[in-house]
């Protein structure tokens, strides 16, 4: 056994309302700039829909992930020859086309263009060629169903389960169901990127388990982007070099959460440590059926409240407070413990990190349209089984398409409300419902707090990164910030040349006291980013 | 080899081919040391995908061919294929058959990507005026090349044999007793070739040609998921590398 750490996040399906704060918080974090218009480190998709970019999870198409293929895990776009040998162009890369092409609008038009008989307008500008461009599509195009009886055909996930289930989902007005879906980097524990990649640029932080681009190393040759069945790594036209999502790891270092955890407004986003055992990854990552890669992939996580595990944990060189971190992690709790978390496409045998509670919503909305109870455990339970739909639907997403382990998430979230309600309404609670789920009224009442109440320093245990090893952490992965943002910098050797600016615009110090002070720390005093915004202070810029 | 080595000579065949050695090998040096950064194929892939499937791999695999060719051709002395009873006609067949192959895919493949360059929007907006300098040079090279191979052939002409003159000469530089006379005595055809050559290494740190160095053999031997650790810590702030730095 070799203990390792992972910092992973879960997401509360059913407090998604849409709303993409996070993904603009994110963006404006992380790729607000130049080359990277299109990238979105986070997005937030409406299901059924066709996702971003357009149809990712058809992996016929894209080839991305692993698979199994006479027992052996290999890279389902090919072995290492093979992808070498597809160097010089990729066949599996996506173009602009399936993102979109980023565009701004002429604003200086409104304000300097003469006196005349006709409202000046600010016509779309392509980011890309500078030229008027018509907008055709974008990172949520087909968000609230846009578009639905063209567009939702074309879902990847639709698709999959063709036949009398599809027949249900409806994109009629009256019919419809939906959720959203927000989607960030999954900081797989059997990265397809990482073995995508050529240069070894790309690594997984043995520490905490983020996946990072060294952009000093990145070469350009956009193989993780054909690696990741996600799409979660994005090539940057203007560098020539790939990006993604860091998890915020400035942030995660000093213990502060993602910046899409702090400013999600349905606080939705769990974030802890998981240990798992990382000499069984591949064996579990080639498990044989792919639904039994859910299971599988549950049994790598460790039980950081078994001694065993604990002295292994040691041996290896986690710190106490980080197993301290792990025994409270809300993560474990909700993936492991009360097994209402899933992961994304646990058929693409990445062993994805960030898990999703699914939503019961569509079930209750459908429910209470019949006019029956829509919280009573009896009549949740039995509409569960009658509307298939959505259940299906979620099973291709978290299960590799085996309805069980949904339905029996979906029947703990089901029980839960039923329960908290007799609470909440002063009845006599029944304990039978904690037990139809094989749960204690204890351990009910616990997950009850986690999801429902979710405090901030429960939804978010994050250790510190070591301090005395924490520079180094700052300064292993090159800053993105190369340009002021608006136009890339052109050096002698291409757009973006010459040394880039340090990630770590603070000290590590200067940021723990920022995250623990009491008062306004004047903006002269310490300058601030966005990254690492606390609300403390004000920005200089 | 009695003519006599004029000063033009000295410089275009000892001078040059030094200076272009040692700002090659300082350049790359530097270039790696202090840009890493800009270190990349610089793809214009996710812009355009149709042509460039067809063209680059043309392109990239022509020009790995015509390096094996010269490899060949200027490091491999006539007396050892002499001895391996290859005769100077089959030498001249084998080479200039695979050469042309070669060209004519390199070639191609060029064309159509400066073609897709300048005709597709995205990818012509993305053309900096370093990369237009680095076509020139690539492409009159490869030109003045093919012009050699027709001319050294017969084809064109009454053939030659640039193993008597170009290749001693280019031995000989690595040897550090540059003889300038064989390459003065070589046709002009070889002689601005050779220049042409020259100049595009000389360039090359410069440009986004330093990728062909980062062919990346390394990723059939490594395991597949790579893992990173913080490493050893030094306190305080790390001192700035060197290097420019942008100013203003």
């Amino acid at each position: 056994m070799r203990v390792m750490a992972q910092m992973a996040m879960v997401m509360n399906l059913d407090k998604c309302i849409g709303c993409h704060t996070c993904s603009v918080t994110c963006k404006q974090a992380w790729t607000n700039r130049a080359g990277v218009e299109y990238v979105w480190f986070n997005n937030v998709e409406t299901r059924p829909g066709q996702g971003y970019p357009r149809t990712y999870e058809d992996q016929e198409k894209w080839q991305g992930g692993w698979t199994v293929k006479r027992g052996k895990l290999r890279l389902r776009s090919g072995g290492r020859l093979k992808r070498l040998a597809q160097i010089f162009s990729n066949p599996n890369l996506p173009t602009l086309q399936d993102y979109y092409e980023p565009w701004t609008y002429e604003y200086d038009m409104l304000l300097s263009s003469p006196l005349g008989d006709h409202t000046p307008v600010a016509r779309p500008k392509s980011l890309i060629t500078g030229k008027n461009m018509k907008i055709e599509w974008s990172a949520n195009w087909d968000d609230d169903l846009a578009g639905g009886p063209e567009l939702m055909p074309q879902d990847p996930i639709l698709n999959k389960i063709k036949g009398e289930v599809t027949d249900r989902v409806k994109a009629e007005f009256e019919q419809a169901f939906m959720f959203y879906l927000p989607r960030i980097c999954e900081h797989c524990l059997n990265p397809a990127c990482v073995a995508s990649c050529p240069s070894g640029a790309m690594y997984k932080r043995s520490e905490d388990g983020i996946v990072l681009v060294d952009q000093d190393r990145c070469r350009g040759w956009r193989m993780c982007v054909t690696g990741c069945p996600y799409k979660k790594v994005y090539f940057n036209h203007k560098t020539g070099k790939a990006e993604k999502c860091t998890m915020c790891y400035p942030r995660i270092e000093v213990g502060l959460p993602t910046v899409c955890s702090e400013t999600c407004v349905g606080r939705l986003r769990y974030l802890g440590l998981f240990l798992y055992d990382a000499d069984k990854v591949t064996e579990a990552a080639a498990t044989p059926n792919e639904q039994d890669l859910l299971e599988a992939q549950l049994d790598l996580l460790l039980d950081p409240e078994d001694p065993a595990v604990q002295e292994a944990a040691r041996r290896d060189g986690i710190p106490e407070d980080w197993l301290e971190a792990a025994r409270k992690s809300p993560v474990y709790k909700l993936a492991k413990v009360y097994k209402v978390a899933l992961p994304l496409h646990p058929e693409y045998r990445t062993m994805p990190m960030v898990w999703y509670v699914p939503p019961l919503s569509p079930v209750v909305d459908a429910l209470r349209d019949t006019g029956n109870d829509a919280e009573d455990a009896g009549n949740l339970f039995g509409a569960l089984e009658a509307l298939r739909i959505p259940v299906e639907y979620l099973a291709e997403l978290f299960t590799a398409g085996d309805v069980e382990p949904v339905m029996a998430s979906l029947r703990t979230l089901a029980a839960m409300r039923s329960y908290m309600r007799d609470v909440n309404l002063g009845r006599e609670p029944r304990p039978e419902i904690p037990a139809s789920v094989g749960m204690s009224e204890e351990t009910l009442y616990d997950m009850y707090r986690l999801l429902a109440i979710a405090k901030y320093e429960e939804r978010y245990v994050i250790p510190k990164a070591h301090a005395e090893t924490a520079r180094d952490l700052e300064e292993l992965a090159c800053a993105v910030d190369y340009s002021d943002g608006t136009r890339p910098v052109s050096g002698p050797f291409g757009e973006v040349s010459g040394r880039p600016v340090p990630v770590a615009v603070e000290t590590f110090h200067a940021l723990k006291e920022r995250q623990t002070t009491e008062v306004i720390i004047p903006v002269e005093a310490v300058r601030v980013n966005l990254r690492n915004w606390d609300g403390l202070g004000g920005t200089d810029d | 080899m009695t003519e006599s080595v004029t000063t033009v000579d000295i410089l275009l065949w000892v001078v040059l081919p030094y200076v272009t050695m040692a700002v090659f090998v300082t350049g790359l040096v530097w270039r790696y040391r202090y840009d890493k950064f800009g270190w990349t194929t610089r793809s214009s892939q996710i812009y355009e995908g149709r042509l460039i499937r067809i063209a680059s791999p043309l392109f990239h695999v022509g020009i790995l061919a015509v390096v094996i060719g010269h490899v060949i051709g200027l490091l491999i002395p006539e007396k050892w294929t002499d001895a391996a009873n290859i005769s100077e006609d089959m030498y001249h067949l084998m080479a200039v058959g695979i050469g042309l192959a070669a060209g004519a895919c390199t070639l191609i493949g060029i064309a159509l990507l400066i073609y897709r360059r300048r005709t597709n929007g995205p990818v012509f907006a993305a053309t900096t005026k370093n990369d237009k300098t680095m076509y020139i040079f690539l492409v009159a090279a490869i030109l003045l090349g093919l012009l050699t191979t027709l001319v050294g052939s017969g084809i064109v002409g009454d053939g030659y044999n640039y193993r008597d003159t170009v290749s001693p000469w280019f031995r000989s530089l690595f040897l550090l007793q540059p003889k300038p006379e064989l390459m003065a005595e070589s046709l002009p055809s070889f002689q601005v070739h050779a220049v042409a050559g020259m100049l595009v290494f000389l360039i090359w740190p410069f440009t986004r040609l330093v990728h062909a160095f980062s062919a990346p053999f390394g990723y059939v031997f490594r395991p597949y998921v790579v893992y990173r650790d913080r490493g050893p810590h030094d306190a305080g702030n790390r001192a700035p590398r060197r290097g420019w730095e942008k100013v203003g």
